[in-house]
Order: structure tokens, then C-alpha cells, then sequence
């Protein structure tokens, strides 16, 4: 019973860890409608750098802005493919996710495991403070909880901006954007780089709780938030105040649940990456054919 | 005051379907004037409108704005002193916003778009007046995402949006082209409203020869990249439909059509 318990624990924890990179596939698939491959590359950019500072005595908290950045950056430099240089916008992810592969692997040296003794953002002094009496597993759920909530609260209020409602705007309509004398790429960049630093923060905080970094972490991992974004707005579709933010956390929850399950039931983990397409598929369809009763009931 | 110079413009160029539109294509049109444009497809009129905007390149000559060469200016940034309105209502407003932050979006046309609240509440009441005067019911519908609306009323809103910050041209693209008609009509007669109450310098391209004939101070009939009719002023006040219609059907003839 405790280890089912520890099993529920590590999943929505692992769900809640990953819903960081789901509101970044939020902002690129949803919001700006580009289908943005940087993600299988920016998310390992963000554990590589992490992996190399943890391993190097840098404070652990720090590792989170500097996520963000190395993320933003690599956002940028799709951005910058795609606009500047009329790269189709798939395209010009699968040049910045291919590039980040070997630029990771420059940065990392080779796949890390960081040293047991090393301090994470879960068991560094200032979380042991206010968090210290807690197990382990109990005290990742909390910080990560902690950690999807905050970015969650702080995009909700970005989107209520003027920035906000342009980059929301670029994707439903890009033509009125330019009649109100604002230029698109430009919006667009921004998107795609407040995108992958959020995506890039997700795999710094994955490098803390796994202690290790991989070059091939990344595969797929835009999948994972593409179907957590499926799956957090077509359950809430009906419900009109309920922010897809909010959808896309309990998406990303929802759909590690289904994974864990899957394993647990004894499917093989090298089928892993089978299951998680077969699934997404699954999800796909469904998302489809709830639109099309809307459409026919509208 | 907009002025295109020997504007020359091929479709397709160095290809078997090179196509030359304008050759040494020349226009003014003074502060104050509402232009209305007619002529068969292909004749030129959309690419006339998109060539003014920027949206397709050129092969040769100028565009002026105010006597400011733009010709190398972006099509973003030239909108800064234009609106426009597009044949396709869906162009004209972002379906999955609400028409309040629809209109909000067009309120803050020429300023930064920074990180102050998306919705000015003091600003309310101003929107409500603006979409009253479309005599729609528009003003209580803030809350509804535009793409539940009719096409009639994303229009008439477009058109509102469109001219809701201080601007000098409007540019009207068959924009009753895809309305009934009794919209239409409504939309033309706001139209007309809007450019006389603001003193805007307005271009518009239609289908329909009466709005061509009983609206604007000018009016000029396109064939294959040229003007081939052109009335004005009081010679503009005497021109009937019929006399416009029987040109365009001794082109459309020589065309074949």
C-alpha cells in the first residue's frame, strides 16, 4: 500500500514538474499555433546546464533563472530561423533542436549523474527551512506543486497584459496584428522565447529530481506537452473560466498518470516512447471528434 | 495626401507565367477624397490596395504617404497611419477574443503593447458608445468571443476597430463584397458615416457599381492595370449606374466575358 502510495506520489509529482514544459507547448501550439520542435532540445539544455552546476558547487536556486535564460535563448534563435530567415516554422525548431543535441552534449561533456551529497532545490538549506520536517517524496511533491503554481499564476497574469493579448492575437489572426501597425515576427519571437525558457526551467527542475542528465532526455518530450495540452483543454472545453493554464496542469498530471499505468500493468519501458505515441494518438482522435459534435451542435 | 509613382509590377517574374500588371501605373488621392474603384477581376484593384499597404512587393516606382517615400517602408509600419478593412470579415478581428479585448487590441493601435493591464475598464463606456452607433446591440455583447458573432457584425465591428484610433487613410477591400444585402447596405452606410464624421482620406475597392456611384467624391474604373474611366466632382454627381455599367460591359465584351 505505502509503495502505491510513493508510486501516486512520484507521478503527480513527475506530472506537476512537467506541466512547466506543457504551458511552454500552451504558448507555441495553442496560443501562437506553431508546432515548436525546439522543445525536445531546450528541455535537455536546461538539465545540462543544471547537471554542470550542481556538479559544480553552484547554489542550486540559481540554476532555475539560469534555465530560463539558456531556454530563452534557444527560443530566440528558432524565432530568429523562422522570421528573419523564412524557415518554416517546424522546420526551423528541428534546426534548433538538432543544433542543441550537440551543443547539450558541449555543455554537459558527456550523460551526468550528480552526486548524491550535492544539494538540489530539494534538499537545499532554505527548502529544509520550511519544508524540513517532510519525507523526500513528499517534499518534491510540495516544491514542484509550488513551482507549477507559481508559473502558472505569474503566466495567467501575463496574458491579462497588453503583451499578452498581442501574442494571443498573433495566433488567432496575424493579419490584424500587422494593421495595428505591430510586427508579427517580432510577437512571435517573444512567444517562443517565454516558451522554451519555461520548457528549459521544466528540465532543470527533472535534472534536480533524477540527479542526472541525458543527452536523449529530450526525445519526445514535445509530445508529452502536446498531449497534455490536448488533454487539459478538450476535459475543460466546458468550462469557460476554468484558465487553460489550470487545464494544462491537470493535463500534464492526467497524462503521467497514463503512462505510470501503462508500465505498471507490465508494459516494457523500452516500449515507453510506443506508448506515449499510441496514447497521444488516442487522445488526438478524441480531442477531433468532441470538436466535431461541438461543430455539429453549433 | 497618397500618391503612387510609375509603380510597375509583374507576377511571377522571370517564369512562363510572367504576368505584367502595372506598367508606369500612376494615382493621387488628396487629403479628404473617398475614392471608390471598380473594374473586372484581374483589372488590378486588390493588388492596387496591397501595393499601397505593402503586402506584395514591387517591381518599380514609388509610394508616397504625406509626401514620405514608403516604397521601402514595412507593410506593419505603414499601417500606422492606415486601417483597413478586408473582404473576409474573419480578417478584421481575432475570432477567439472576446469583443471587448478585440476592441481593446484596436484601442491601443500606435502604442507600446507593454506589460499594463489588457483591459482598461475606464475605457468601457467609450467602446459602448462606439458600437452603439453601429445600431446592432453590439454594445452588449462585450463579453462574446468575435467568432460567434455574424459575419454582418464582425464586419461592422472590424470596421469600427479599424477606425477607432486617430488615422488618415482607410482602406476598404470589397469590404460588403461577402455581406447580405441589407447588410451591406448597413455597412456602407456607416462606412460613409465614419469617413465623413472623422475626415478620412478613403480608397475603396467594391463589386457593387451603385455603392461606387452614390458613395465617395471620386470614382475610377480599372482594366488590366490601367484606368480606363475616371469621373470626379460634380462630373462624379452626374454619373449614373447606367453609365458606368455600360462601359464595364463594353470591357468585359473586348474580354470575352
Amino acid at each position: 500500500m505505502s509503495s502505491f502510495i510513493d508510486l501516486s506520489v512520484g507521478t503527480v509529482t513527475q506530472g506537476l514538474i512537467y506541466a512547466l514544459l506543457s504551458y511552454g507547448v500552451l504558448i507555441t501550439y495553442r496560443v501562437l499555433d506553431f508546432p515548436d520542435l525546439t522543445v525536445d532540445g531546450s528541455f535537455p539544455l536546461g538539465a545540462a546546464v543544471t547537471a554542470v552546476m550542481l556538479s559544480n558547487g553552484v547554489n542550486p536556486y540559481l540554476t532555475l533563472p539560469v534555465a530560463l535564460l539558456v531556454g530563452a535563448a534557444a527560443g530566440l534563435i528558432t524565432g530568429l530561423i523562422h522570421v528573419k530567415l523564412g524557415v518554416r516554422d517546424l522546420l526551423a525548431g528541428i534546426i534548433t533542436m538538432t543544433a542543441l543535441f550537440s551543443i547539450n552534449l558541449q555543455i554537459a561533456g558527456s550523460n551526468l549523474i550528480v552526486d548524491r551529497s550535492t544539494d538540489t532545490i530539494f534538499s537545499a538549506p532554505a527548502t529544509m527551512a520550511v519544508f524540513g520536517g517532510m519525507a523526500l517524496t513528499t517534499r518534491k511533491l510540495v516544491v514542484s506543486l509550488l513551482l507549477a503554481l507559481v508559473f502558472k499564476f505569474l503566466l495567467d497574469l501575463y496574458f491579462n497584459t497588453k503583451s499578452g493579448l498581442l501574442l494571443r492575437a498573433v495566433g488567432d489572426n496575424s493579419v490584424l496584428v500587422t494593421t495595428l501597425a505591430k510586427d508579427k515576427g517580432k510577437v512571435k519571437i517573444l512567444g517562443l522565447v517565454i516558451a522554451n525558457s519555461l520548457v528549459a526551467l521544466s528540465g532543470a527542475v527533472v535534472c534536480h529530481e533524477q540527479r542526472a542528465f541525458s543527452s536523449t532526455m529530450g526525445t519526445g518530450q514535445m509530445v508529452f506537452g502536446l498531449a497534455s495540452v490536448i488533454i487539459g483543454t478538450t476535459l475543460f472545453r466546458k468550462l469557460p473560466f476554468f484558465k487553460s493554464t489550470t487545464a494544462v496542469l491537470i493535463g500534464s498530471i492526467i497524462y503521467k498518470a497514463s503512462i505510470q499505468v501503462a508500465i505498471s500493468i507490465g508494459l516494457p519501458a523500452n516500449l515507453m516512447k510506443l506508448i506515449t505515441a499510441v496514447l497521444f494518438l488516442i487522445i488526438l482522435i478524441l480531442g477531433n471528434r468532441q470538436k466535431k459534435e461541438v461543430s455539429v451542435h453549433a | 495626401m497618397l500618391e503612387l509613382r510609375d509603380i510597375s509590377k509583374i507576377y511571377n517574374p522571370g517564369s512562363v507565367t510572367e504576368m505584367c500588371l502595372f506598367k508606369n501605373f500612376s494615382l493621387s488621392v488628396k487629403d479628404g477624397e473617398f475614392l471608390s474603384i471598380v473594374g473586372s477581376n484581374g483589372s488590378g484593384k486588390t493588388s492596387l490596395l496591397n501595393i499601397i499597404c505593402g503586402s506584395i512587393p514591387i517591381e518599380g516606382g514609388q509610394v508616397l504617404i504625406n509626401s514620405e517615400d514608403v516604397t521601402a517602408l514595412e507593410d506593419y509600419k505603414r499601417y500606422e497611419q492606415m486601417g483597413r478593412v478586408y473582404q473576409n470579415p474573419a480578417l478584421g478581428s481575432c475570432p477567439n477574443l472576446t469583443l471587448l479585448e478585440n476592441m481593446s487590441l484596436a484601442d491601443n493601435k500606435g502604442k507600446r503593447f507593454g506589460l499594463g493591464r489588457s483591459i482598461n475598464s475606464s475605457r468601457l463606456d467609450f467602446y459602448r458608445e462606439q458600437l452603439a452607433t453601429l445600431n446592432l446591440g453590439l454594445e452588449n455583447k462585450l463579453s462574446v468571443k468575435m467568432g460567434e458573432l455574424s459575419g454582418g457584425q464582425r464586419q461592422a465591428a472590424a470596421l469600427i476597430m479599424s477606425t477607432l484610433t486617430p488615422i488618415g487613410f482607410l482602406i476598404l477591400d470589397e469590404h460588403t463584397a461577402s455581406l447580405d444585402p441589407k447588410t451591406a447596405e448597413l455597412i456602407m452606410e456607416l462606412t460613409d458615416k465614419i469617413i465623413k464624421s472623422k475626415n478620412l482620406t478613403a480608397l475603396m475597392v467594391t463589386h457593387n457599381l451603385r455603392h461606387a456611384v452614390n458613395y465617395g467624391s471620386r470614382l475610377i474604373m480599372m482594366d488590366k492595370g490601367e484606368i480606363v474611366l475616371e469621373k470626379d466632382g460634380q462630373d462624379k454627381n452626374d454619373t449614373t449606374v447606367d453609365d458606368v455599367l455600360d462601359i464595364f460591359t463594353a470591357i468585359s465584351i473586348e474580354l470575352g466575358n
